[in-house]
């Protein structure tokens, strides 16, 4: 995978498949063999739209679901390890923010109670867990008297800093933040985004950051993976992602993202995709993306191709890559 | 994109107000919209801009409203019920956020089409049948024919959508309210229906009104923009001339608020401390709280004043 | 810190109407609780405030009519005090209401969190259990066991109980259903707490307010049932009072007395419709959807 000298490989996902059974014709494969390795860290982002599986994988990876085929190995253990020593060690390493604030935090219950709560699921006395929530609402930038508010007395970004703030009360050597400021307001969206770019640098958590907004995850991340019909079709260091994407798909979501700039907005040439992200469950022969792909040939449409290697410390599933 | 008709007001706007029991959600607004002109309404959640066009539509319940807004001459607000719905789809249509509760689950989608047909233009079954395959395929859907008979259900987003604004097309309304058509779409099928509307809107000359907080979208899609803020009016100015040169306080910090695709990935992104919480209750400016420019001035409320050629901002210490 | 990293929103103090104010301004349920109140202090302060004993016999002044003499509320076929045995017989109906209450509150609280959270086939066992259950009329059902067993207070409350636990226990399912798929749930079971502890601390705060309402809606029904089940003679027997019982030799004396046939019927409906207010009350009191105009 992508080169970085001297650090360890903290996650890897080798194989990894979640596939649902609708009917006994039908399967719904969320993901469809994803290999990932993450290294220590690493910020790596998770770009792609509505079926392409980014959230499966965040979740899968972090341990909230199991997958179909396929493993996923962190710090060397398995997950589907059966010692339970080792799996309450896993839990207290792998964290996720997630994107609805409102729903990820107990309506009935006030945000030091939720942290203080978490804490003590883990083993913490209530002393220490009291202290823990109020150290860590802090560095969530909020200030103490939040710990006796409930949810819906505050606003989205704050809720969003209680959701942040549980999620590192333990300290987690690893992060997956799934769409954390989709659901915010764009003023808002930088306060967030500010606030976890600090965090990850002053810990050094390893981080996975998933979002269909390209750039956001621009600002957060060194490495961009994207995923398409729960495949991941592309990757690359951010900078060579976007000046030279190599998998069409890319090509196309880069072109589709509207730029803020009326003069370059109504001059660029753009790649308008056809047609829409097929039924997951009714996947394209081959390469997946051929229906839409408009360098699809004869040879898409019946071999998938594999991730290999391109221009520099890029990797692309496809029979015509981009130059 | 057509010339707008600079001369003609297509929708004039005046002292808009929409009061819900005590609170005051739109607080005197006063816009225009020319003929083949889009106007972009930008704001944030809760600035009101959804409101201001459920408001233009007659469309809210239980409600105060104040100031006129006069389409072609005749004032909106002030039409009864029925006047009202005979101007709905023939004269101003609106299409809505999420396409899949704004259609009718029940209903195949032809024949919603077919009823907004019916119930403003004299046809025949067959005829109107034709029509709405005709308008099924001008909005790009593919074997119009036999998706006439379709489910919202049965049908993506982005076939939700197109359908949405078929229906609102079908009588070729002189305005198009669009509130944030594509929010809950994917960005690549974004591009493919911002695509159609341009195309659409701007072959008939309609006048269009965009409701988005998506200052991408406004970029390519609008002519000129109105930047709302609390239930206020804090900008408006043509597109080109608001990108270039923001006045208004807010209207800075939004635009230097997004995450640049093409650099500056390793600078903490520029914010606008705290948050629009509590900006209803305030007198005077509302944007004060928030605001690096305040001063003792801004205990009065800004009135929008012209700072150059058609671009207004209500503010005291702007630009 | 850097720029942009602090929250410097004044944090305005918490705006919490409490429930109890909100249930305060619905005028039907606090005249729902002032008549709860009397009742219940008239039935358990029976021994103190009741004019008579309730077994003094007074065969010279049988029947008497209300309003005259002594007497207030006049007398049954024995000459025992009416007002006496209503207040006596409500310490038995209040009693066996809210008892048997609380018996459909922990039934059917643990069986619809059971099915939900756990869902399976277990869960589909139970609720399928729970559908048979309400196919039957709940009188009938009552009726055919008190056939088998001796009628006390307690195994009323326990009879009654164990056959009006569905309704709670399909709130409680559907509740759960939708709060399981909450993330903050997923949340607490990352981290590896056990089932008990999320259902105990996660979502049983999130259950109360249709819990409490349908709770007291129960009450109103448990205390018709059992004065269904007096009335028919299956229930509490005389000579303890209850005001079902009350009732039964008011039918056959409606000739002589039909007075005997009103006061009961009248405690009963102001329990069951006070109780039946409270409960409307407290739907919107608890409800946060409900704007505060």
């Amino acid at each position: 995978m992508l080169e970085r000298p001297m650090s360890e490989i903290l996650i890897k996902a080798a194989g990894v498949a979640r596939h649902y059974r609708l009917s006994e014709h039908r399967t719904l494969r969320a993901l469809d063999g994803v290999d990932l390795e993450i290294h220590r860290g690493a910020t790596i982002g998770l770009v792609g739209e509505s079926g392409s599986g980014k959230s499966t994988l965040g979740r899968t990876l972090v341990g909230l679901q199991k997958p179909t085929l396929g493993k996923v190995v962190f710090d060397g253990l398995d997950t589907a390890s059966p010692d339970r020593a080792a799996l309450a060690k896993l839990r207290r390493q792998r964290q996720i923010i997630f994107q609805d604030p409102s729903s990820a935090l107990n309506p009935r219950m006030t945000i030091g109670d939720t942290i203080v709560e978490h804490l003590r699921v883990q083993g913490w006395t209530r002393a220490d867990a009291r202290a823990r929530a109020a150290e860590m609402i802090e560095q969530a930038g909020l200030s103490a008297a939040f710990l006796s508010r409930y949810p819906h007395e505050i606003s989205g970004g704050q809720r969003q800093r209680a959701v942040i703030a549980r999620a590192i009360s333990t300290d987690p050597a690893f992060i997956v933040a799934d769409e954390p400021v989709s659901a915010l307001d764009v003023s808002t969206r930088a306060q967030i985004m500010n606030l976890l770019r600090k965090l990850q640098a002053d810990r050094g958590t390893t981080m996975l950051f998933i979002s269909h907004d390209l750039s956001v995850v621009a600002h957060m991340c060194r490495d961009v993976a994207v995923m398409y019909l729960g495949r991941i079709v592309e990757i690359a260091p951010r900078a060579g992602l976007f000046e030279t994407p190599r998998h069409p798909y890319t090509a196309a979501l880069l072109s589709a993202i509207p730029l803020p700039d009326p003069v370059r907005e109504r001059t660029r040439v753009r790649t308008v995709l056809k047609g829409e992200t097929p039924d997951p469950a009714a996947r394209p022969s081959g390469c997946s993306f051929h229906p839409r792909c408009p360098r699809a040939s004869e040879l898409c449409r019946t071999t998938d191709p594999k991730m290999r290697p391109i221009g520099d410390r890029q990797q692309v599933a496809c029979h015509h890559p981009l130059d | 994109m057509n010339e707008p008709d600079t001369a003609s007001s297509l929708l004039d706007v005046r002292g808009l107000e929409v009061s819900f029991g005590r609170a005051k959600a739109v607080d005197g607004i006063s816009f225009d919209v020319r003929r083949g002109e889009t106007l972009g309404l930008v704001g944030e959640s809760g600035c009101g801009k959804s409101t201001t066009a459920l408001a233009l539509m007659r469309l809210l319940r239980d409600v105060r409203l104040g100031g006129e807004a006069r389409l072609d001459g005749v004032d909106l607000l002030d039409l009864d019920e029925d006047s009202m719905r005979a101007r709905r789809g023939a004269d101003i249509a609106m299409i809505f956020q999420d396409p899949g509760t704004a259609l009718h689950p029940m209903i195949r989608v032809g024949d919603q089409i077919v009823e907004t047909l019916n119930a403003h233009i004299k046809l025949s079954r067959d005829e109107a049948h034709r029509r709405a395959v005709d308008l099924l395929r001008q909005v790009g859907i593919a074997a119009p024919e036999e998706r006439f008979f379709a489910y919202p259900h049965e049908m993506s987003g982005g076939m939700c959508q197109r359908a949405m604004i078929a229906i609102a097309m079908a009588c070729s309304p002189r305005l198009l309210i669009a509130d944030e058509p594509t929010t809950a779409l994917d960005v690549t099928v974004q591009a493919q229906i911002l695509d159609l509307l341009r195309e659409l809107t701007g072959g008939l000359g309609m006048g269009v009104i965009l409701i988005t907080h998506d200052l991408g979208v406004v970029a390519g899609m609008t002519d000129r923009v109105a930047v709302m803020y609390a239930g206020v009016i804090v900008e408006t100015a043509p597109t080109t001339a608001l990108f270039a040169n923001p006045a208004h306080p807010y209207t800075r910090g939004l635009l230097h608020s997004i995450p640049k695709l093409d650099g500056g990935w390793d600078e903490p992104v520029p914010t606008i401390p705290g948050s629009v919480q509590g900006a209803m209750e305030l007198s005077g400016c509302r944007f004060v709280p928030r605001c690096p420019r305040a001063s003792e001035a801004c205990k009065a409320v800004p009135a929008l004043r012209e700072i150059a050629e058609e671009h207004f901002v209500a503010c005291w210490n702007a630009p | 810190m850097i720029e942009g990293t602090l929250d410097i929103a004044p944090i305005a103090a918490p705006a919490r109407a409490s429930a109890v104010k909100r249930l305060m301004r619905h005028r039907l349920a606090v005249a729902a609780l002032i008549v709860l109140a009397v009742l219940v202090i008239g039935s358990a302060g029976a021994p103190w405030l009741a004019p008579f004993d309730p077994e003094e016999l007074d065969i010279a002044n049988r029947y008497a009519a209300p309003f005259t003499g002594a007497h207030i509320l006049g007398t049954d076929d024995l000459g025992r005090d009416v007002l006496t045995r209503l207040m006596y017989a409500g310490q038995i109906s209040l009693s066996v209401g809210i008892a048997a209450m609380l018996v459909t509150v922990v039934i059917g609280f643990s069986i619809g969190a059971f099915a939900a959270y756990y869902s399976g086939w277990i869960g589909t066992l139970l609720m399928r259990l729970t559908d048979i259950m309400l196919c039957f009329p709940s009188v009938f059902l009552l009726l055919f066991v008190a056939a088998f067993v001796t009628p006390s207070l307690t195994s009323m409350s326990l009879m009654i109980g164990l056959t009006c636990w569905m309704e709670i226990a399909r709130i409680v399912y559907s509740q759960i259903l939708v709060l399981k798929s909450a993330d903050f749930i997923a949340a607490a079971q990352m981290v590896g707490a056990p089932s008990w502890r999320i259902i105990l601390r996660q979502i049983l705060p999130n259950t109360l307010s249709p819990v409490l309402v349908a709770a007291t809606l129960n009450t109103a029904n448990a205390i018709l049932l059992e004065s269904y089940i007096s009335f028919l003679g299956y229930g509490i027997q005389p000579p303890a009072a209850s005001w079902g019982n009350m009732l039964t030799n008011a039918q056959s004396d409606f000739q002589v007395d039909p007075w005997l046939a009103v006061f009961p019927g009248i405690a009963i409906t102001l329990a069951v419709s006070s109780f039946n207010f409270l409960g409307d009350g407290l739907r919107d009191a608890l409800d946060p959807k409900i704007r505060d105009r």
